[in-house]
């Protein structure tokens, strides 16, 4: 089915899938190109089809715009922020195409969480072993994946940022293997190391000091982990003041170990949805955050806390984050899949969370040049409110003696808002959690290594500390150990073997890994929401499907009718060398369709028929500034809509026409169906059939159909003037060589 | 271990902010910030962890399970305070040996002794 490709000097071919197995060929002597965050290059008014841009970045070589760009000559404006796309099913391997796609439709960002339990795990993984809610973090893996990202920010033709996570046990190491391997960002605070993995609070500052001087040597982007207060606490709204103050801390901390801050990104997620009025209560926050926090970066989350399994109403809550991200500011868009309430993500739910930021970031462009923040007022006391309750917050932290005593005493992730508490925040103990094992340094500690925090005692005779080794891995990576895989059993080469059929010989639905075979459907029943939830378990099974499992459904009316979404397997096998794949249609170019009309005249009768007020699809296909068939020197008589069909063929007739086009955009009742047949047996009983090539158009119509129910061609959603003016001149040349043998 | 309850009592707590200047206050957030964070880096200055240490020998060239053994060894001879790095160094210098090479040794449970006497 798929050419296979030789990567070595070569790049990605558009039309040919990514070949996994040769690029986790010679991982060994791969080395990152370039190593460092790469912010988008924003060209202020930028013209791009009709239209100019205030908030726009340079554009892509190859990508995919938005549906409707099709109305704009195809268009695809970049916005002048990073998108992010979360990508990590647990088989990195197969992560590496949806990064692909990811990538073609516009994210430069692509953050691979951690499998579940790797923030606990006491050193480095390596190989490539299955994740469970993620993907392990090892040398191969990230090779691999950058390797793999190098191919892919040349087919679109834009820097491609990679992102992991240096929280947990073992920040510091992890911190080297990514800054070894290229990465060009990460998650690194200490407060989620000693808030949400109860990992000791001394160790996880005394790491994260030595991790952060690793990031900032290797120019990634660190971004903080202060959304998860927002995700953890029971009312997310009143922790404001706290994630002023979480932020500052690791901030300020960054900062002072040598982090510049443009590259230290506050991670920072809108705390309400609706029915919360939810710009009402996060704009204030999002304002009071950028003033307090001038030179550092903004990261802007979407909400994850308030979403379930309704996709549209995620996507809408999504879509208010990015309003409150233009109505202030975004350094970095991330996005947040519609389907994350309900099952690990989808590849196409990753490609909807990239088009749900770029639709409305594009959308929104240049918004603060017409409408201002009023900052006094209502907006303005909130914002000195939440400041003052953050600088109290501070404060008693001092009071209390010091940041270990007060989460000792419970002050973070209270769901009070400060000063206000609930008494349930997360309490920890500084002598307790995982991994107490700080040691004091000797007077003679020494370390012969670049990118060392704190006190370093150089050997007399040493002058540079890593000149003592002739150089360390950061200066000399030649040095860098590479292991390939450690499990024979778990890792990549073994599960690539397994899903290769699927991957270039057989066809079969997938969303998360190669031949998963999962599938799913949406169905109304008309009735209540228990049965309902039965039956379309019912229906699943009557057509095959395994493991079958609702997945979301919503009353539509407690008598009336169930929405039920449905996912399964079904493990089909196609082969695409035995499907019937009718040639695609090749339509003249405009100069010799020109040339043919104007050597033979034609002439069309066009009409919207029977009850039909639609006028805007059929006047593309005729009016000559649309590139419809006027253009090409076709006479068209329109007749306007809702005409009649016997006076459509009364028209023809009197004109001397040769083709007849009518649109029906309504097909309630077969309305589309019944009026093509009219016209068709009309033309026969008044013996002028032969005479006339008939058309049927509409944004529901099938070739097929229409010319099963008498036209000689239908065109559907998508016809351009080109190909119905292609179609007439070929068919009456066919027709007529028909005829001639006759 | 539970947190305190409190009722929100901002009005009475904000007394003393209540005449700063947005400027002042913002700076106020800043001076604070720093004064919580100092003693934190005060620590990771003089301290090490065994993860730090870990990190040191990648970066001269191990790779992770020979870190792991001779980080794990240091520890429990109580030399992680002169550097895990320190001891791979000083052990390759005394027996003339290459980093690796002192490297596996000490990871294989090898010179221990050496660097016992040595370190004192």
């Amino acid at each position: 089915m798929q050419k296979t490709f030789d990567y070595e000097g070569q790049g990605l071919n558009l039309n040919v899938k990514m070949d996994i197995e040769d690029i986790l060929q010679n991982l060994k002597d791969y080395r990152p190109r370039r190593r460092g965050w790469h912010w988008r290059e924003m060209i202020p008014g930028q013209k791009l089809g009709p239209f100019e841009y205030q908030q726009t970045s340079k554009g892509l070589e190859q990508s995919q715009s938005l549906p409707a760009a099709k109305f704009f000559g195809g268009i695809d404006p970049q916005p002048e922020c990073t998108v992010t796309s979360e990508i990590a099913s647990g088989r990195f391997e197969d992560d590496l195409r949806r990064m692909r796609m990811a990538a073609y439709h516009g994210a430069d960002h692509i953050m691979v969480i951690r499998t579940a339990g790797q923030s606990h795990f006491d050193g480095l993984i390596e190989g490539t072993p299955e994740g469970v809610g993620g993907v392990p973090i090892s040398r191969k893996q990230l090779r691999a994946t950058r390797k793999a990202l190098d191919l892919i920010e040349d087919e679109v033709g834009r820097p491609i940022n990679l992102h992991s996570y240096v929280s947990g046990v073992a920040g510091p190491e992890v911190a080297v293997l990514l800054a070894e391997e290229g990465v060009n960002g990460a998650h690194q605070d200490p407060q989620y190391n000693v808030l949400y993995r109860n990992i000791n609070a001394v160790r996880s500052f005394v790491d994260a000091a030595e991790a952060k001087t690793v990031m900032n040597w290797a120019e990634m982007a660190q971004i903080d982990g202060a959304h998860n207060a927002n995700a953890t606490a029971r009312e997310a709204w009143k922790v404001m003041p706290e994630l002023l103050v979480q932020h500052a801390l690791n901030s300020v901390y960054s900062h002072k170990v040598g982090m510049p801050k443009d590259r230290i990104c506050l991670s920072t997620v809108p705390p309400d949805a609706p029915p919360a009025p939810a710009l009402r209560l996060d704009l204030p926050y999002a304002v009071a955050l950028r003033e307090l926090f001038k030179g550092y970066r903004l990261r802007a989350q979407m909400n994850t806390k308030y979403m379930e399994s309704d996709t549209r109403e995620v996507t809408v809550t999504h879509t208010l984050n990015v309003l409150l991200s233009r109505l202030t500011s975004a350094d970095i868009q991330s996005t947040i899949t519609p389907d994350e309430g309900r099952n690990v993500p989808w590849h196409y739910n990753s490609i909807h969370a990239v088009n749900t930021a770029k639709q409305a970031l594009v959308g929104l462009d240049g918004l603060q040049d017409m409408v201002q923040i009023k900052r006094d007022g209502v907006l303005g006391e909130a914002v000195r409110e939440l400041k003052e309750r953050a600088v109290l917050f501070l404060e008693e932290i001092l009071a209390v003696g010091g940041y270990f005593e007060a989460v000792e005493r419970g002050f973070f992730v209270d769901s009070g808002c400060y000063p206000e508490r609930n008494g349930d925040g997360i309490a920890r103990d500084s002598k307790g959690g995982d991994g107490f094992e700080v040691i004091l340094r000797a007077n003679d500690y020494f370390a012969p290594v670049c990118s060392h925090f704190g006190d370093n005692h150089l050997p007399e005779g040493v002058s540079e500390p890593c000149a003592a080794i002739g150089g360390c891995t950061l200066c000399h990576p030649e040095k860098i150990q590479y292991i390939d895989e450690l499990d024979a059993e778990d890792n990549a080469n073994r599960r690539l073997a397994e899903s290769r059929p699927f991957r270039t010989e057989v066809l079969r639905p997938e969303v998360e890994w190669a031949g998963d075979g999962i599938l799913s459907m949406t169905l109304f029943l008309p009735t209540d929401e228990r049965t309902a939830r039965v039956a379309a378990l019912e229906i699943a099974r009557q057509m095959g499907w395994e493991e079958a499992e609702v997945i979301h459904y919503q009353v539509m009316h407690p008598a009336e009718g169930t929405l039920v979404e449905v996912k399964g397997k079904l493990k089909v096998k196609i082969d695409p060398k035995t499907l019937r794949i009718p040639p695609e249609e090749k339509h003249l170019s405009p100069e010799t369709v020109r040339q043919k009309i104007s050597e033979r005249p034609l002439t069309v009768v066009a009409a919207t028929v029977g009850e039909d007020e639609h006028s805007v699809g059929l006047r593309e296909i005729l009016d000559i500034k649309h590139g419809g068939i006027e253009g090409f020197g076709i006479k068209v008589h329109y007749l306007g809509t809702s005409v009649p069909i016997p006076k459509v063929l009364d028209a023809a007739l009197e004109i001397g026409a040769d083709a007849i086009l009518i649109s029906t955009i309504i097909t309630h009742g077969e309305i589309h169906r019944l009026n093509m047949e009219r016209l068709h047996q009309l033309c026969v009983e008044r013996g002028v059939r032969e005479r006339f090539i008939l058309i049927g158009g509409g944004t529901q119509v099938k070739n097929e159909l229409a010319r099963a129910w008498g036209m000689d061609a239908g065109f559907g959603r998508g016809t351009k003037g080109i190909h119905v003016a292609s179609f007439l001149v070929k068919f009456r040349e066919n027709r007529e060589l028909a005829r001639s043998k006759d | 271990m539970m947190g305190e309850q409190r009722v929100d009592d901002f009005a009475e707590r904000r007394q003393h902010l209540a005449h700063l200047s947005e400027d002042e206050l913002e700076q106020r957030f800043w001076v604070l910030a720093g004064q919580v964070v100092d003693p934190l880096l005060e620590l990771a200055r003089t301290h090490t962890t065994p993860s730090i240490e870990r990190s040191v020998l990648l970066r001269m060239g191990l790779d992770s399970s020979t870190t792991q053994g001779i980080v794990k060894q240091a520890l429990a001879k109580g030399l992680l305070g002169h550097g895990a790095g320190h001891c791979v160094w000083r052990y390759a210098q005394l027996k003339g040996l290459s980093i690796e090479e002192a490297g596996t040794q000490l990871a294989g449970g090898k010179g221990w002794e050496d660097l016992e006497g040595y370190f004192g």
